[in-house]
């Protein structure tokens, strides 16, 4: 497999995420105009040269997305798309727009994903239902088989899901507390370093894990992404084009996607998330491995996303994790760097934009681009995406050409 | 058991699944099976999801089942069940195979294993519309 006409990252913009957003609110719209300014004038492009464009949800248009966003930039597309993959959204987005690129369907793509607050609608019917803040991905609209089956038991939103995969992984291989906690505070390290992270100049220890609340058993506080504001943007060219950017142009060699569930009562295997399928397709693909991999940006959700994304995309034996982890850093200064910007758990989770943090963080990492956080000779990186509760994952392999 | 129960939220029934409620209403437990495969099938469904026959038909079974995860929620998962924590949510895996979403009662005091035996309670929602399928240890 492979191609000869690799679409490569070529440019970013993210902003800072903070918990309690103070600035001008804006629509999504209007802050997808702002991110593709950004990310175009990083890649040392201009509008003219976008001919693609990804969208993923936005809250002013329930329909026609790609449409009502290109009708907004003013630019004419031969490419759209419009994902709908949860945290896997910025991942699926990626691969999306580098695939387009090497079928020679278009030469520039931009992909966004806005994440700051939209201002208050003064007509309060046309403002989300209040359970809309608690229900997360879960549906509750009638004929939703969760609306029937899940809601009624309180099994909504993310806690409980990840929770009880966490309680069934630990009740078949023990516990990985320890390793939990030991993912935060080494995420957390480097997010110290992070000025575009909420958790900037904020290391947690091991022992701060441990003894925040206890949110869903066994997982705790400080082991759950806080919600944040923030966006994030990525542009996507071909090598033709690429060569007007003044960064290293960072390629999509490998990419894979699964999808297998809704809701994880009715996983197969509650302890197999689909990346095993979306990582050994993007290796392949890629004609590389885990081993060969200089720095891993892994969905972060929960620790436990990163515990099980570290097995099944094949770093180590199912159950391995825990003992894996205790011989090894994640920190950006560590053995073995995972989520050196800080992951979700140090930055925040920016909505769906959460899910470009981690390839913009393989990508800056192997543009040299890094700063004090810089690991050195980055060449090769494993990107993944998380939607829903482990319902769809996509893992992307990215190589500095 | 002594302990009344109340579910705080009622599901929203659909036509296709209207047998499984109504069974629940009268302390019985029915599952849909395919006659062309013989795969059990839950949630229901029109047709079966391993091989989309629709000769469906409804089964009586025990609604014994295993316990295959849980989780204990100090903190409510959702408003409307605030003064119903704390909640112990789970899936069983019915005898028959089939997983389904669930809460636990009845765990005071025991302690709570993978594969662990649960019998069938029956719990209506407070505004009385139907009957939730919850499990305690056997």
């Amino acid at each position: 497999m492979g191609t000869q006409r690799k679409g490569a990252i070529v440019g970013y913009a993210e902003w800072p995420t903070v918990r309690r957003y103070e600035g001008t609110r804006r629509f999504m719209l209007e802050q997808w105009m702002d991110l593709a300014a950004e990310a175009l004038e990083d890649a040392g492009l201009a509008l003219e040269d976008v001919d693609g464009l990804v969208c993923g949800t936005l809250r002013e248009a329930n329909m026609f997305v790609p449409a009502t966003v290109v009708e907004y930039l003013g630019q004419p597309v031969k490419f759209a798309e419009f994902v709908d993959l949860g945290g896997a959204t910025g991942t699926g987005m990626l691969w999306r727009a580098a695939a387009a690129i090497e079928l020679g369907l278009c030469d520039v793509v931009l992909c966004a994903l806005p994440g700051l607050p939209i201002p208050t609608n003064p007509d309060p019917r046309d403002r989300p239902p209040p359970e809309a803040r608690w229900l997360g991905s879960t549906s509750n609209a009638w004929g939703s088989p969760q609306a029937e089956f899940e809601v009624p038991f309180g099994n909504v939103a993310q806690n409980a899901g990840y929770a009880m995969i966490a309680t069934h992984y630990e009740a078949r291989f023990g516990s990985c507390e320890g390793a939990r906690a030991q993912i935060t505070a080494q995420q957390r390290a480097s997010a110290a370093l992070n000025p575009l992270a909420s958790f900037y100049e904020k290391p947690v220890s091991i022992d701060d894990v441990l003894a925040s609340p206890m949110i869903a058993e066994p997982l705790r506080l400080l082991e759950i992404v806080m919600p944040c504001a923030g966006g994030a943007a990525v542009v996507l060219a071909s090598p033709e084009k690429a060569r007007k950017s003044p960064h290293r142009p960072v390629q999509i060699t490998g990419y894979g996607e699964s999808l297998t569930i809704k809701t994880p009562t009715f996983a197969e295997d509650l302890a197999v998330t689909p990346v095993a399928a979306a990582a050994a397709t993007a290796f392949a693909r890629a004609g590389t491995t885990p081993a060969a991999m200089d720095l891993l940006a892994l969905y972060d959700c929960y620790t436990i996303t990163v515990l099980l994304t570290l097995e099944d995309a094949g770093f180590c034996p199912k159950g391995a994790g825990a003992a894996f982890l205790a011989e090894r850093n994640l920190a950006f200064d560590g053995d073995f760097p995972v989520n050196t910007h800080g992951g979700q758990l140090g930055v925040g989770q920016p909505g769906l934009a959460g899910g470009l943090l981690q390839p913009i963080e393989a990508a800056r990492q192997i543009m040299g681009r890094a700063g004090p956080r810089q690991v050195r000779d980055v060449n090769r990186a494993l990107a993944t995406g998380t939607g829903g509760v482990m319902s769809e994952q996509v893992a992307l392999i990215l190589e500095g050409a | 058991m002594t302990e009344i129960v109340l579910a705080p939220l009622a599901p929203k029934m659909t036509p296709t699944s209207a047998p499984f409620w109504a069974a629940l209403g009268k302390g019985r437990v029915v599952l849909q099976q395919c006659d062309a495969c013989e795969a059990w099938v839950f949630y229901p469904r029109p047709r079966c999801p391993h091989c989309l026959s629709a000769a469906l038909s409804w089964k009586p079974v025990s609604g014994r089942a295993t316990l295959t995860t849980w989780t204990h929620c100090p903190r409510p998962t959702a408003p409307p069940f605030a003064g119903f924590a704390p909640q112990t949510l789970a899936v069983a895996t019915l005898e028959e195979g089939v997983r389904m979403s669930t809460f636990l009662l009845e765990t005071e005091g025991r302690t709570l294993s993978l594969g662990m035996a649960l019998a069938p309670r029956f719990v209506p929602t407070e505004d009385g519309a139907a009957t939730l399928l919850a499990f305690a240890p056997a």
